[in-house]
């Protein structure tokens, strides 16, 4: 195993996939000699020259649209927005274009496309750079919505995603390339629609998606010293959404707070506090409780930001009162 | 540019089977066979056809929500269109699409699109995998006077001209974007004239020039293929019918209809056949016949399709 960042396990997989597959290619803003904004790419340009690193004009209906032709066409293409804040200017290409095709075609066509973005506050970066629209494009049929939280999952869920056949939003999160984990230094994937038990624990479930599940294992972490073990499960994949690994943990700990930095309001919580009270409400001492962001816009001030942001003592707290 | 006997002949008998196709299809409208919104091609029909007699079986198209005429001239299948039209299973679409997603990605139909423009990055993206691959097809992008003024078209054309992608924006003038005219809705004289800003040519063309269009076409394809990029071609045709099977055109006047009626390009087209004695009277009749048999076969073959069976509501969402 060897320790790496989030970001280096995001561009190893771009680059072992590039090798592996020449359909592959990358077309985005900033991509080529910059490197990305969030510095993903480094280097790559490099090693793939300008026909695969498509330094594109800043045009993300373009980006997104050309990435749904040439899928259609039978490339691989890995599309870059940089903000997902900035995915509203392309939101024709994903919803109508990229993620109806096959259906309105009778299957007789396949997008085999990643749209690779990252969203998440924490830079004082305001409302138009901060923001978490995963739940959006959870709600569109043909769409898989993928949301990775570690290095080792970022790696091989990219991966997996270049191989689907299925357009696939990639969403990282701005705060989370600098962190580091192990990544096996042999190839892996990991599949789409599966969650993972990162923490075992038998008092209550947390799931917790994104940045958030680093901060509910902190959490868990410090409940474990006042005696109560959380069980942190994270998503990893929310569309196709793996319940049952969710309702199994629900089985055994018989309570359930789900949190993720988006607001409250119709976010990626919404939907699994729906599904477990319909197929686990026999399970459950304790009504569920959601720890999200608030319905309101991700302001600039590093104050107001922080306490936008759900933190591990609102988290903590409330895994405490449904403990009761 | 002298064209071929064959090629010419194609030309008339693929610009009749469009009208036939849309006056069938008017016809299963009216009778609630067909539901939904249609939009039909009539009166453009040199459009699709001087386009696509200028592409090879290996290049592909994107088309639009008034795609029929596109399609048939891009080689689908009338019966298949029909039954799609019907929403019968043995549609292109297996009746999940309709009029409006007429497609056929294997022989290079990327579909039609219910979006006003959405082709357009999607034609874009169609001829970078052409580019990628070194493999020396293009892509005609089918778009009209409305699909102009959405700003996808920057988007898009700004990339493919950067890129020097094969990729041929065909905008077909047929003067409304619904209601609104297009001496309204584009402040340039001409669609074309916006190619300076994309930095690729643009050429005005008669859309009811099959010949005209066909040869602004080639030249277009021709500068592609060879790596030279995009272009940018306006036809200026007209659009008989109302903007859908239900509109009852309160915005232009019967005159204005009627002047252009006159410009029927398919007559223009017969004419100059005759001349040229490619046609006479008796073989124009003949290629008339056989192109209203397949038609009719077509109804046949839509008429007596099974409707998809309710289970295929939850089929093909993920491959």
């Amino acid at each position: 195993m060897a320790i790496i960042t989030y970001r280096e396990a995001v561009r190893e997989a771009l680059r072992e996939e590039m090798r592996r597959d020449e359909r592959v290619f990358m077309l985005g803003e900033d991509i080529g000699i910059y490197g990305g904004a969030l510095g993903v790419t480094t280097g790559m340009l490099e090693e793939f020259g300008p026909e695969r690193i498509r330094n594109t004009p800043i045009s993300e209906a373009a980006i997104a649209g050309a990435a749904v032709g040439a899928a259609a066409m039978g490339m691989r293409p890995v599309a870059e927005v940089m903000y997902i804040d900035f995915i509203t200017l392309a939101m024709d290409q994903l919803v109508n274009q990229a993620a109806k095709i096959r259906y309105m075609f009778g299957g007789k066509a396949k997008i085999p496309m990643v749209m690779r973005t990252q969203g998440g506050a924490g830079r004082c970066n305001a409302g138009q750079h901060s923001q978490s629209l995963e739940a959006w494009f959870t709600h569109v049929p043909g769409l898989y919505v993928i949301q990775p939280s570690t290095p080792y999952d970022v790696k091989g869920l990219l991966k997996s995603a270049i191989r689907d056949d299925n357009p696939v939003m990639f969403i990282e999160h701005k705060m989370i390339y600098a962190t580091k984990g192990e990544v096996p230094e042999k190839e892996y994937l990991v599949p789409i629609g599966v969650a993972d038990v990162k923490r075992e624990g038998k008092d209550v479930t947390i799931i917790a998606t994104s940045m958030m599940l680093l901060m509910a294992l902190e959490a868990a972490t410090e409940l474990a010293k006042e005696g109560v073990e959380a069980e942190v499960v994270d998503p990893r994949t929310l569309n196709p959404l793996d319940i049952d690994t969710i309702l199994n943990s629900v089985k055994k700990t018989n309570h359930l707070v789900i949190c993720h930095e988006a607001n409250e309001r119709c976010g990626i919580g919404a939907e699994i506090a729906a599904q477990v009270a319909d197929k686990g409400f026999d399970y459950l001492d304790a009504p569920i409780k959601r720890v999200c962001g608030p319905n309101s816009v991700v302001p600039y001030n590093q104050h107001l930001e922080r306490a936008f942001i759900p933190s591990k003592e609102r988290l903590m707290q409330a895994v405490k009162e449904i403990l009761g | 540019m002298s064209l071929d006997t064959k090629k010419l002949l194609w030309m008339y008998k693929t610009m009749v089977t469009i009208r036939g196709f849309e006056e069938k299809a008017f016809d299963l409208f009216k009778r609630g066979l067909v539901r939904g919104s249609v939009h039909f091609y009539i009166g453009e029909e040199a459009m699709a056809t001087g386009s696509c007699g200028a592409i090879e079986p290996g290049d592909a198209i994107t088309a639009t929500h008034r795609g029929h005429g596109q399609c048939i001239a891009k080689g689908a299948k009338v019966n298949l269109m029909l039954a799609e039209l019907l929403g019968k299973a043995t549609g292109y679409c297996k009746g999940k699409g309709g009029s409006m997603h007429i497609a056929d990605v294997d022989a290079g139909i990327l579909g039609a699109n219910g979006i006003v423009g959405g082709g357009i990055p999607l034609a874009t993206g169609a001829a970078l995998a052409f580019k990628l691959r070194k493999e020396p097809k293009v892509c005609l992008c089918f778009f009209g006077d409305g699909a102009s003024n959405q700003g996808v078209l920057l988007e898009s054309a700004n990339l493919a001209s950067i890129w020097k992608l094969p990729v041929v924006y065909i905008c077909e003038n047929n003067y409304y974007g619904m209601s609104m005219c297009v001496l309204d809705s584009v402040a340039c004289p001409n669609i074309a004239d916006r190619a300076v800003a994309f930095g690729m040519p643009g050429v005005v063309v008669d859309g009811n020039d099959v010949l005209a269009v066909h040869e602004a076409v080639s030249a277009a394809v021709a500068r592609a293929r060879a790596g030279e990029g995009p272009t940018l071609i306006e036809g200026k045709t007209y659009r008989w019918m109302g903007h859908y099977s239900g509109d009852a055109e309160i915005y232009r006047t019967k005159g204005e209809k009627e002047e252009w009626m006159k410009k029927d390009p398919i007559a223009r087209f017969e004419k100059i056949l005759l001349e040229r004695k490619i046609l006479n009277s008796a073989k124009a009749q003949a290629l008339r016949q056989e192109a209203e048999k397949a038609l009719e076969e077509a109804e046949r073959f839509a008429m007596e399709s099974p409707e998809p069976s309710l289970d295929t509501l939850l089929t093909d969402i993920y491959a």
